[in-house]
């Protein structure tokens, strides 16, 4: 299917389904997701967090190299291309952050001694870069058709010095602040799968973060719903 | 009066004794000084050896690497090492200036694993501080004529530490087990794991999870009460080990 569906949502903190009532600061960016926009990759997806944009693409499953396979699973390869410069050991590790979370969700046991590749090119960084790759990847996943136990979304807040929360910082919030804590949930039970942090805060706020994270995914999971529904009734 | 003789003109004193075909420590000029060869003595490298010529004593250690930059495993590691030295503040970056806008010292951090056995960022991070609580970093002057640094080599003082990063490893089994401090094969079978890095006062500076299966708030709780008991043993540790170590 080469038609493409651009699906758009607003979401702010509507009627106040569990995010804390701590003012505009609780409020996610105005999010986008464009779907199977490459022709190349057997899957592709854009993903807007407000003025961050990732663009990701999934090759798979897919033949694999005799010395990369795994005997009883699909091997997942996750490559982050940086919007400016080579890719360097602050990728690697995101890479490997966002790959641990692909494989604790793909099902890789029914496509065994196969690869599946999940390309992410930043093309633009306004905050809370991880949590919109995160994204980015989930729908890309979705798109290229691999089976998968859940869906996950990210999810990044920051601290700033006298403790107020703020979800998905913008780039300056984020310089600002005292922590900026990166969280990846599922959708079945809102599980933490991943979690990425920067900065010192204490136990109390981790878990007032964790909990903010998870009232947001639920606008985000909800947002997934909405974008993959409109695209298949379309047709 | 040999030996004022040797000071005022050592190669005249040498040259004396070539012409009687021997030197001064009484050897032949073919003569080679005792040579003492220990090999294996270091058993977690691949190959060691240890030689002595006379007074003149080198060790080596053969470690075989597969060629080319370090894998993914030490990227990785050595980026969350990083992180945990920002994050926590262990030095203040300013107590390393000699003199503002002109010479500063650079602290070059090689940490080499010589066995793996699973968790390693618990250890890596355990030896940076350690190696940090024991850097001694000796005074240095300007001296304002010259322009030159003078490193005084006899007063030495320590670095500054300002916190105490600890970190605690767990593997996750099967979304509910937790384990901590995991060995290699248990890292290899797990589904998932944690590592949390607190300092003394209960705040954290890093909670490292890498994708692997899900975990509640609870558990997470949990994870946190462990790591407070491990940060109180680990500092009980290091700090016994320093106070034995001061009067050298």
């Amino acid at each position: 299917m080469e038609e493409e569906t651009h699906t758009d949502a607003k979401i702010r903190a509507e009627n106040g389904t569990g995010s804390s009532p701590r003012g505009p600061g609780c409020s996610l960016r105005h999010f986008a997701c464009e779907q199977n926009l490459l022709s190349r990759p057997d899957g592709s997806a854009s993903f807007l967090q407000g003025d961050t944009s990732v663009l990701a693409g999934v090759y798979g499953p897919a033949e694999v190299k005799v010395s990369k396979e795994i005997f009883n699973k699909a091997t997942l390869e996750v490559i982050l291309r940086p919007k400016i410069g080579l890719p360097g050991v602050a990728e690697k590790s995101r890479e490997r952050l966002i790959r641990n979370t692909c494989e604790a969700v793909v099902l890789g046991t029914l496509h065994p001694r196969t690869s599946i590749t999940v390309v992410l090119q930043v093309v633009s960084d306004a905050g809370s870069l991880l949590a919109c790759c995160l994204n980015a990847a989930c729908m890309a996943l979705v798109d290229a058709g691999v089976p998968m136990r859940a869906l996950f979304c990210g999810v990044a807040c920051a601290l700033d010095s006298d403790g107020t929360l703020v979800l998905d910082p913008t780039s300056k919030q984020e310089k600002e602040a005292r922590a900026v804590l990166t969280f990846a949930l599922d959708s079945v039970e809102r599980k933490l799968l991943m979690s990425s942090t920067k900065g010192l805060y204490s136990d109390t706020e981790l878990q007032q973060c964790l909990a903010a994270a998870q009232a947001a995914s639920q606008h985000v999971f909800r947002f997934y719903r909405e974008s993959l529904q409109r695209r298949y009734s379309k047709s | 009066m040999a030996a004022g003789f040797k000071t005022v003109e050592p190669l005249e004193y040498y040259r004396r004794f070539l012409k009687e075909n021997c030197r001064p420590d009484g050897r032949e000029l073919g003569e080679f000084r005792t040579t003492t060869v220990n090999i294996g003595s270091i058993s977690t490298a691949d190959g060691s050896a240890l030689v002595k010529l006379g007074n003149t004593t080198v060790i080596c250690g053969v470690k075989a690497f597969r060629s080319g930059p370090p894998g993914e495993e030490a990227q990785v590691a050595s980026q969350f090492i990083a992180d945990v030295i920002e994050n926590s503040q262990i030095i203040q970056k300013e107590d390393l200036c000699i003199s503002p806008g002109k010479l500063v010292w650079v602290l070059y951090c090689d940490l080499i694993c010589l066995d793996y056995d699973g968790n390693i960022l618990d250890a890596c991070t355990f030896a940076l501080l350690a190696a940090l609580k024991n850097v001694q970093l000796p005074e240095v002057t300007i001296n304002e004529e010259t322009a030159l640094a003078e490193v005084n080599l006899k007063k030495k003082s320590y670095l500054n530490i300002r916190t105490h990063p600890v970190a605690t490893s767990f593997a996750v089994f099967d979304d509910t087990l937790l384990i901590v401090d995991p060995t290699g094969e248990e890292e290899h079978l797990a589904t998932g794991t944690l590592t949390i890095v607190m300092d003394e006062e209960g705040k954290l500076c890093c909670l490292h999870k890498p994708g692997g299966s899900g975990l509640t708030g609870a558990k997470l709780q949990d994870c946190m009460s462990r790591a407070v008991t491990r940060h109180k043993e680990v500092k009980k540790l290091m700090d016994e080990v320093i106070k034995s170590m001061k009067p050298k």
